[in-house]
């Protein structure tokens, strides 16, 4: 990179020595503020996991192994809730990557007002879940006033209230709304790093726009498609404000996913070990896909000077 | 005669071809523009009512022309403006303690590696991707035991989880990308660590540290879950006022947007400026 070559002598010391005693005090108050808030909390969580509690029968608690995980994978309503929680990851994640590889496509192009484009666009990543979910839930979806229900009244289609006749759709179409830009974002990015030769080579052997899309955008895109892929699923694990403003995670169990039924065992019901024992699996799964991602920033990291 | 006609036929096909291509573009542009309304159009909606009166917010058929009001606006500030100081002051705190721990510690990870850097470095990114549910029962009962629940404070502290490995991660990769020979400079003029710090590090990365600020900001401003489950009245930020609306069932719309883009507004103008920090800040450099 930008490093002289003088300086590869000292980098290669560096990397075997231990770091040095005052850039080691520098890093350790983060460190330890991390290791207190994130990692002591989560092995409370598996601790609490295997124990019966309830916080309203108090002093009572016994240990009860791993019946909270048996009650997790074998009761239906409990299964129901993780089977909710990958349909919103997936169709979510298919959505995102459809439109906003659509969208990433066309803003490849030079046109008027592209910078422009490109900024609006990702305006509706930043708004604040709770917003979208009362916005979509009050002004666009509700069945008497909503804008929705004109629309359908407009094109003689029946008035459809969707959070009760459709909740996993429109709360899908509500994160897919959010999260659009943030794929679009990431898919432009990949595409602008094809190098220009590649596409001119094609084009001069007589490559259609499809060929063209296919064995050179797309095996260029690879990349940035995984990293997509991979970080919403992380993100989607942790959709909370959306489902708790929007549905409550009804009707029923329909739109309940782990963080709200967390919340909801937690919160509601007081049932702690339950509650732990489903925390304790959210961040397994998402652990393992991180693992993925983290080893990909880890090679990023090799290239640096670092 | 028959040579100037064959390049007259030429460039007659040539401009019907680069006129097709300029349809073909236009076309594309428009469709661009299209999709772009469609994604802003619930924003749009949602801004109009806030200039609407409450009878217009929710009538049938919609209303596309009025004149705008302030009075939803006023009126919304009233309840608002406790929930908009708790917000001040819990991500103005959070924001300014996870860069008091960070941004030392990217710093002295990028400067000075060791054999354990690397993993270090990751175990703090593997942070950042660590869900919230799996931590929220232990603290919730240790706040609850501390009184540190609907607090200022404890909030405070929560957020500076969710930002920390952002600091730290984003600090280390700008400062990484300063010339090393510049620190050699320093050090050969006798500069100690601190000096390193403050007189060649800080000055060099503080456009990127200053980004870094505005993605915090963000992520604290639009965080929900431990502000709904560790706030009750007393320290609750605007995304639990705005939650509150969740059962208004079309009652005060014109208000509830009115409330709503006061609260969207300054994440929005803040992403739009840190647009390109933004998808670097949530990808970790996995996207180049």
């Amino acid at each position: 990179m930008l490093s002289n070559p003088g300086t590869v002598p000292t980098k290669k010391k560096n990397k075997t020595a231990p770091m040095n005693l005052s850039a080691f005090l520098l890093v350790l108050p983060a460190l330890v503020f991390l290791i207190v808030t994130t990692q002591a909390p989560f092995i409370m969580t598996v601790y609490y996991s295997f124990f019966r509690w309830n916080l309203t029968i108090p002093g009572e608690r016994p240990f009860v192994g791993l019946s909270n995980y048996l009650a997790l994978f074998t009761e239906s309503q409990n299964l129901h809730v993780m089977l909710n929680t990958v349909v919103l990851m997936l169709s979510v994640v298919a959505l995102t990557v459809l439109i906003g590889g659509t969208v990433a496509l066309l803003l490849n192009r030079r046109f008027l007002g592209r910078g422009v484009v490109r900024t609006l666009f990702i305006s509706s990543f930043l708004v604040m879940p709770v917003v979208t979910a009362v916005v979509w839930k009050n002004m666009l979806l509700n069945p008497v006033f909503g804008f929705f229900a004109w629309v359908n009244q407009q094109l003689g289609l029946p008035v459809v209230d969707y959070l009760a006749t459709y909740p996993m759709q429109s709360i899908v179409a509500m994160v897919t709304w959010e999260w659009t830009p943030f794929a679009a974002l990431i898919l432009l990015t990949g595409l602008q790093s094809i190098p220009e030769d590649q596409l001119e080579a094609a084009r001069l052997d007589g490559a259609t726009p499809l060929q063209e899309f296919w064995y050179v955008i797309l095996p260029n895109l690879t990349k940035s498609l995984e990293v997509v892929i991979l970080l919403e699923t992380i993100f989607l694990m942790q959709v909370y404000g959306e489902i708790y403003t929007a549905t409550s995670g009804g009707p029923g169990i329909s739109t309940t996913t782990i963080p709200y039924f967390i919340y909801q065992k937690a919160f509601a019901e007081y049932n702690i070990g339950l509650a732990s024992a489903a925390g304790v699996i959210a961040v397994f799964f998402t652990q393992a896909v991180a693992s993925v991602v983290l080893r990909m920033i880890g090679r990023n990291i090799q290239g640096a000077r670092a | 005669m028959s040579v100037r006609q064959e390049t007259t036929v030429k460039a007659s096909t040539d401009n019907s071809r680069a006129w097709m291509h300029m349809l073909q573009g236009s076309l594309m542009t428009v469709l661009t523009y299209l999709i772009l309304f469609l994604f802003l159009f619930p924003l749009i909606w949602m801004i109009a009512a806030g200039f609407k009166t409450e009878a217009q917010a929710f009538s049938i058929p919609p209303v596309f022309f009025f004149t705008p009001t302030l009075e939803n606006f006023e009126r919304a500030l009233g309840t608002y403006t406790p929930f908009l100081k708790n917000a001040l002051i819990v991500v103005g705190g959070s924001t300014l303690l996870a860069f008091l721990l960070g941004v030392p510690a990217g710093f002295a990870m990028a400067l000075y590696p060791g054999r354990r850097t690397k993993s270090t470095l990751l175990w703090v990114l593997s942070t950042k991707m660590m869900p919230p549910v799996g931590v929220i029962v232990p603290l919730f009962l240790i706040f609850r035991d501390t009184h540190l629940l609907d607090t200022h404070l404890g909030l405070m502290l929560m957020f500076t989880t969710i930002n920390l490995p952002l600091v730290v991660w984003m600090v280390h990769s700008y400062i990484s990308e300063i010339p090393y020979g510049i620190f050699e400079a320093a050090k050969v003029d006798g500069a100690n660590i601190l000096q390193e710090f403050f007189q060649v590090a800080l000055p060099l990365a503080l456009p990127g540290i200053a980004s870094t600020a505005l993605l915090c900001v963000i992520f604290a401003w639009n965080e929900v879950f431990f502000a709904l489950n560790l706030t009750s009245s007393d320290a609750s930020p605007v995304s639990v006022f705005i939650s509150s609306f969740k059962t208004s069932e079309g009652l005060f719309w014109a208000q509830m947007s009115a409330a709503a883009t006061l609260t969207i507004a300054p994440v929005m103008v803040f992403g739009w400026f840190a647009q390109k920090q933004l998808i670097r800040g949530l990808t970790f450099g996995a996207v180049k």
